[in-house]
């Protein structure tokens, strides 16, 4: 075996594209333990879909005009619900610290935990929201784009939470504060989501709307990821 | 430049330079209102279509210009309080944002007020006044959030970035609530289809919405002295400025 006798100083192993795959296995292996959490929102979901009819009215022509708005707003309440544990566990054990220390830069390994976020809570709700749109009398053919306009919609509404979530991670109470917050934020996505359901509808093509709710995740992919690490950073030293 | 900005970010220059700046906002704020609103609601003539009804327009405007105003106030502040640690950016970022919150309030209930005797209700989702709400909300958060945290440098620091994301949404949310206006309900009622006003209606607005800014300016000044003397307490110079006062 060959040998040098020489020290040759090496990058930490694995360097940023290796800590964030650590960091997305890291979040993924812990939320598929935690298979209740996953759950919850979904659950919410549909709880609070079966509440309107029954607070309304049974009426099937005006449940399916309401339905787009109705399914938007719940899929949005249960993100929100869902972001206070985005990074409570980190904080508590001191995790989030570690990710702090980090040599990699933060925006990027945070990016990674926004990901898995995602993929738990919004990507499953938008899976199931057809299921709730048949229940509420959605017509056939806008099924796929209220699919679509979710799943968009609400890596946008991760991001843009999970700012509020960074920032409100330090107070003991932070859930009210956090969706005061967020939900003045998370505005303009409802417009277009909701919107882009509502065209499905009418029949006018839902492209136009589905655009914007890309660019909306563009721009937020963009600099959220630079508003979440500094309000970690100020939750963290504070 | 840099010496300027230094000394700006030193509390105790700041303290004596605003004592001699707020006097002259006080004298224009004042001066600037009564004359704007004894003109506007005395002299102007009456509008053809809402008659007396719309002087309210000499409220509602200056309001809601300072409450959009406020907003990016707060956000540059906050961006020159995270960047170059002026602490006085901050001590002025926190007494405007319940400013703001209150010229917002101001602009809404006023436009309600007015919307009763032109629109014949107190309201609509119209564009504008969504927007405003938005903007209502979006102040809310800052003041609570600046409140909920223990360590006052961490709230400062919070409040100072969530005003710097708020500042970069509020173009976006107005755009999208400008279009989902649109898209959702054909305009039934406009302001716009009143002639472009006369001269003798503009005049006293312009002098309205200068008196607002000066009247925001000489407030902010005082409220922004009295948090420094409130911070700094334990400063020496202000416990020698508190014996010499008396």
């Amino acid at each position: 075996m060959p040998r040098s006798d020489t020290l040759t100083i090496r990058e930490s192993r694995g360097g940023l594209g290796g800590a964030v795959a650590a960091t997305l296995r890291r979040d993924l292996i812990l939320m598929l333990r935690r298979r209740s959490e996953i759950m919850n929102p979904l659950v919410f979901f549909a709880l609070v879909i079966t509440l309107f009819p029954l607070g309304i009215s049974p009426e099937p022509a005006l449940l399916t005009t309401i339905a787009p708005g109705l399914l938007w707003v719940a899929a949005l309440l249960a993100t929100l619900l869902s972001l206070d544990s985005l990074f409570r566990a980190d904080y508590d054990d001191g995790s989030l610290e570690q990710l702090l220390l980090a040599p990699q830069p933060l925006p990027a390994l945070v990016l990674a935990k926004v990901a898995v976020h995602w993929l738990m809570t919004g990507l499953p709700l938008a899976l199931m929201s057809p299921l709730l749109g048949l229940m509420l009398g959605l017509p056939g053919g806008s099924y796929l784009i209220l699919a679509i306009s979710l799943a968009l919609g609400s890596a946008s509404l991760s991001l843009i939470g999970a700012i509020g979530a960074a920032l409100t991670v330090g107070l003991s109470r932070g859930g009210v504060l956090l969706s005061l917050l967020v939900l003045p934020l998370y505005i303009p996505v409802l417009i277009f989501g909701a919107g882009a359901v509502q065209a499905a509808i009418l029949g006018d093509g839902a492209a136009a709307h589905l655009a914007i709710l890309g660019a909306l995740l563009s721009l937020a992919l963009m600099l959220a990821p630079w508003g979440i690490a500094a309000a970690l950073r100020i939750s963290i030293n504070g | 430049m840099w010496a300027f900005i230094h000394k700006l970010g030193s509390p105790k220059w700041f303290y004596g330079i605003s004592a001699r700046m707020q006097p002259w906002f006080w004298i224009a704020a004042v001066l600037l209102i009564a004359v704007g609103s004894v003109w506007g609601l005395a002299f102007a003539p009456a509008d053809y279509q809402q008659g007396n009804s719309f002087r309210i327009i000499y409220v509602h405007v200056p309001a809601a210009f300072l409450a959009q105003s406020i907003f990016v106030g707060l956000a540059v502040s906050g961006l020159v309080f995270l960047v170059w640690k002026i602490k006085v950016a901050d001590m002025a970022a926190a007494v405007m944002a319940p400013l703001g919150a209150a010229m917002t309030f101001i602009a809404l209930f006023s436009g309600a007020v007015w919307g009763v005797p032109t629109w014949g209700t107190w309201w609509m989702w119209d564009a504008r006044l969504t927007s405003m709400l938005i903007l209502l909300f979006l102040y809310l958060g800052v003041i609570a959030l600046r409140g909920a945290f223990s360590s006052r440098d961490s709230g400062s620091r919070a409040a100072s970035v969530l005003a710097m994301v708020g500042v970069i949404n509020i173009p976006i949310i107005k755009y999208s609530v400008d279009w989902w206006y649109t898209l959702h309900q054909p305009a039934s009622f406009t302001l716009t289809s009143r002639p472009s006003m006369p001269v003798d209606m503009w005049w006293p607005l312009l002098l309205m919405v200068l008196g607002f800014y000066c009247f925001f300016i000489a407030l902010t000044l005082m409220r922004t002295r009295n948090e420094i003397l409130r911070r700094e307490a334990s400063k020496r110079w202000v416990r020698d400025l508190a014996r010499e006062e008396g």
